[in-house]
């Protein structure tokens, strides 16, 4: 694989819900190997920029690539947008993994049987093989024990961490995750934290939407500052964090978070 | 007047070919009900704008017209339009018709019900939409539609009876045949009630031991 060639390149992006366009144009590119928290007060269009790159909205304009790959739509000879036949938009997306706020774990499965689904429905693993690898999984985020619990049977966090699971076992190259300590009690967060910052000691890409700005400056490589549908800021957690702020910052600072977190910094 | 047994002993064998034409006919429209049911539901939800809405007209026509009169249009009217079908075929395709709307609407009310970011989830995983419908949508919603099911299940039970106006040979027409030949019409009534009671009641406590067996899944976030 080519280093230069970025995780993800997104350029030009724009994304509109009806007549309100909610991104204006985002540039952005991630490197491979590094972690990106995406922050950003309410409503600036984190969610929907995470959405995009997952495919589960299509952008209005612009391109998004994944390792060099265009994702659903490339960029036709006469410079117009052509849509990708839906056998490549599935193969490109594979690659990601996406954890949500509500986790969105399947409740008439087990944490086993949520992590194995997709190895045996999407690769036709066998379902002793998938079940081999989905307790793998569970292993790696400390709920081997758990695998024959329900997802109702789980605290927030464990249910979290399930959900971490079972998008690993797809092998993804990249994963994204919105918020994904902000349902949970504060005293669960930490266990949720603890996994991802594992999966980042273990070289993961990862793009993250948080509120944990203990956790943005510790373990981000890059802070992507986002504020009404527009990158407001991007730069090293030093430089986005660090003396003299920018005004913004500072009042995000103030209105989002607890005092004590921004003194971590 | 006396409340005579012997008169339904005597004509037992066709008061059970009735019963057992009213079973079947029941049990084959109540399944193709609830195939072309989801099939229509599946459609509504992912066929586009189009096909939405002219299935939409359907099940308003079938939920707004009295069963009686679908199937006196289709058995009366259905040789104007080049369908000519005998009475039993007639019936079924009447019921099962009939029944698939009432079926849409409650597999349409649990696919809603079933949360989009479970949804999602299964397509960041890859699933095809298919196989999210199998693996996902159904099985969650499965204790959701159960109820309302066996509620329509009930109802097209006596429906059945409807069908002894096109002459079907179902239990009503048996009985009500024999209660006029030999004017006993309180106990052929009687008896019929009691064949449709015993079915329903039947269907009630399956449906109930089916809810108890699927509830171990309900472990609702
Ligand atoms: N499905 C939708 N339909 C219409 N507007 C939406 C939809 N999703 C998000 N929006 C709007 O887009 C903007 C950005 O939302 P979102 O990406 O969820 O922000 P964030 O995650 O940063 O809080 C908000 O103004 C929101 O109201
Ligand atoms: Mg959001």
């Amino acid at each position: 694989m080519n280093s230069t060639v970025p995780a993800i390149r997104i350029s030009g992006l724009t994304k509109s819900y009806g007549e309100t366009e909610v991104l204006h144009g985002i540039d952005l590119e991630f490197a491979s190997g590094e972690v990106t928290c995406l922050i950003g007060p309410s409503g600036s269009g984190k969610s929907t920029l995470l959405r995009c790159i997952a495919f589960l909205e299509e952008a209005t304009n612009g391109l998004i690539s994944i390792e060099g790959e265009a994702l659903g739509f490339a960029m036709g000879p006469g410079g117009n947008r052509i849509r990708l036949p839906q056998a490549e938009v599935r193969a490109v997306r594979s690659r990601i993994g996406m954890v949500f706020q509500q986790f969105n774990l399947w409740p008439h499965m087990t944490a086993l049987g949520n992590v194995a689904e997709a190895l045996v429905t999407v690769r036709g693993m066998s379902r002793s093989d998938a079940e081999a690898r989905a307790t793998r999984e569970l292993e790696r985020v400390g709920l081997g024990h758990r695998a024959g619990h329900y997802p109702a049977q789980l605290s927030g966090g464990q249910q979290q961490r399930v959900a971490i699971a079972r998008a690993l076992a797809l092998d993804p190259r990249i994963m994204l995750f919105d918020e994904p300590t902000s349902s949970l009690d504060p005293e669960l967060t930490g266990e949720v934290l603890n996994v991802m910052r594992q999966l980042a000691d273990d070289g993961m890409t990862m793009l993250v939407v948080s509120h944990e700005i203990g956790f943005a400056a510790s373990v981000g490589s890059k802070i992507v500052f986002l504020d009404q549908g527009k990158v407001l800021l991007e730069g090293s957690p030093t430089e986005v964090f660090g003396k003299p702020r920018h005004p913004r910052i500072d009042q995000f600072l103030d209105t989002y978070l607890d005092r004590g977190a921004a003194t971590l910094i | 007047m006396s409340f005579d047994l012997s008169i339904i002993w005597q004509n037992l064998p066709d008061i059970l070919a009735g019963f057992w034409t009213t079973c079947w006919l029941w049990a084959v429209s109540t399944a193709g009900g609830i195939v072309l049911g989801f099939l229509v539901a599946v459609a509504r939800r992912y066929g586009g704008r189009l096909i939405a809405s002219v299935l939409g007209v359907y099940v308003a026509i079938m939920r707004g017209t009295p069963f009686l009169v679908q199937i006196f249009l289709l058995y009366y009217g259905g040789p104007f339009i080049g369908i000519s079908l005998t009475e039993t075929p007639t019936g079924l395709i009447g019921l099962v018709i009939y029944g698939a709307a009432y079926f849409s609407e409650v597999f349409r009310a649990g696919f809603e019900a079933v949360p989009v970011g479970h949804i999602e989830a299964a397509e960041c995983v890859g699933l095809t939409r298919w196989q999210t419908v199998r693996r996902i949508l159904l099985p969650e919603m499965a204790l959701l539609v159960l109820p309302p099911s066996v509620n329509i299940a009930v109802i097209l039970i006596k429906e059945t009876a409807v069908l002894s106006t096109i002459t079907v040979p179902e239990l009503t027409m048996v009985t009500s045949v024999i209660g006029s030949q030999y004017y006993a019409f309180v106990e052929a009534l009687t008896l019929l009630a009691l064949f449709y009671w015993f079915l329903v009641e039947v269907t009630g406590r399956a449906g109930r031991w089916a809810e108890a067996k699927l509830s171990r899944y309900r472990f609702a976030n």
